[in-house]
């Protein structure tokens, strides 16, 4: 139940997120300042939080949808379902820490301060 | 859902589903007609969801995990991976199969919680507009992207990628 709530949840946030990349991506077609000027809000500090939690809803996402595939597709899918969403949770924590990481180790290296 | 629904092992054992048979067929929720598309959609949503898997997580990887992550995306990042086919069919592949798999759930979404039929009606159309109007761009801009930019007087910009330099001189 709450696994199909979050899968909602985080679905929706990356749709709309989706479009504003879609969006934000378009501008190297205006110029390349353009592009330059709204990309480097991505590199602001609490946009780097927010490409964090973006990621980890992505993450979320794929790791359930995979495990929703199984309980569909494999013949011991929904005697497993259960023992599947943990590994989900934990394939999620060990991918969220690595990439909060990398991404907070590269950003301070590169950060020109505000 | 499927989560939840442990009963649907019971018709393969042989005891049909609860009230099968005993309800009014205008009740039933499923129409014959729609069948066939929701079972499209439905299959759709696993294999695009697989294939977004890969594709979302290699595009996190080049872009984030490597090189100088969030610092190296510019105009001249985007130019130079563009440069490859490879990665113009793959950011391509994966602009269509997110957006349709995000259409799609998005769909089921508004199909679940918007009870009136204008308001479903109304919400469906804003959101297969977009659909169409961002997919269409996002393919335009893959297509006619221009990375070597020169200036009135035929000078390379300073944004494009170092690549142009062979290419315009």
């Amino acid at each position: 139940m709450w696994s199909w709530v979050g899968h909602r949840i985080t679905g929706v946030g990356i749709f709309f997120f989706l479009l504003v990349h879609v969006l934000d991506t378009s501008l190297v077609r205006v110029s390349p300042e353009a592009y330059d000027a709204v990309i480097g809000a991505y590199k602001h500090p609490i946009m780097i939080m927010g490409e964090i939690g973006l990621v980890g809803a992505i993450v979320f996402h794929a790791f359930n949808g995979l495990r929703i595939i199984l309980v569909d597709f494999w013949k011991q899918g929904t005697r497993y379902h259960r023992q599947m969403l943990w590994a989900v949770m934990i394939l999620w924590f060990v991918t969220m820490v690595a990439f909060s990481i990398r991404h907070l180790m590269i950003f301070f290296e590169g950060w020109e301060g505000f | 859902m499927t989560t939840t629904n442990s009963e649907a092992v019971l018709p393969a054992q042989g005891i049909e589903a609860p009230r099968s048979g005993r309800i009014d067929p205008k009740y039933l929720r499923s129409n014959p007609s729609s069948g066939s598309f929701e079972m499209v959609a439905w299959v759709f949503m696993r294999v695009s969801g697989a294939a977004l898997v890969v594709l979302i997580f290699v595009h996190l990887f080049s872009n984030l995990m490597v090189g100088e992550g969030i610092h190296q995306i510019d105009f001249a990042f985007v130019a130079g991976k563009w440069a490859n086919p490879v990665w113009q069919f793959w950011d391509l592949t994966m602009l269509w199969l997110a957006m349709l798999h995000g259409t799609n759930g998005m769909r089921t979404i508004i199909n679940d919680y918007a009870e009136k039929d204008s308001t479903r009606l109304w919400l469906k159309s804003i959101l297969y507009s977009a659909t169409a109007v961002i997919i269409i761009l996002g393919t335009l801009v893959i297509f006619t992207f221009e990375p070597c930019l020169v200036d009135d007087a035929g000078n390379l910009m300073d944004y494009a990628p170092s690549f142009c330099e062979s290419v315009v001189n």
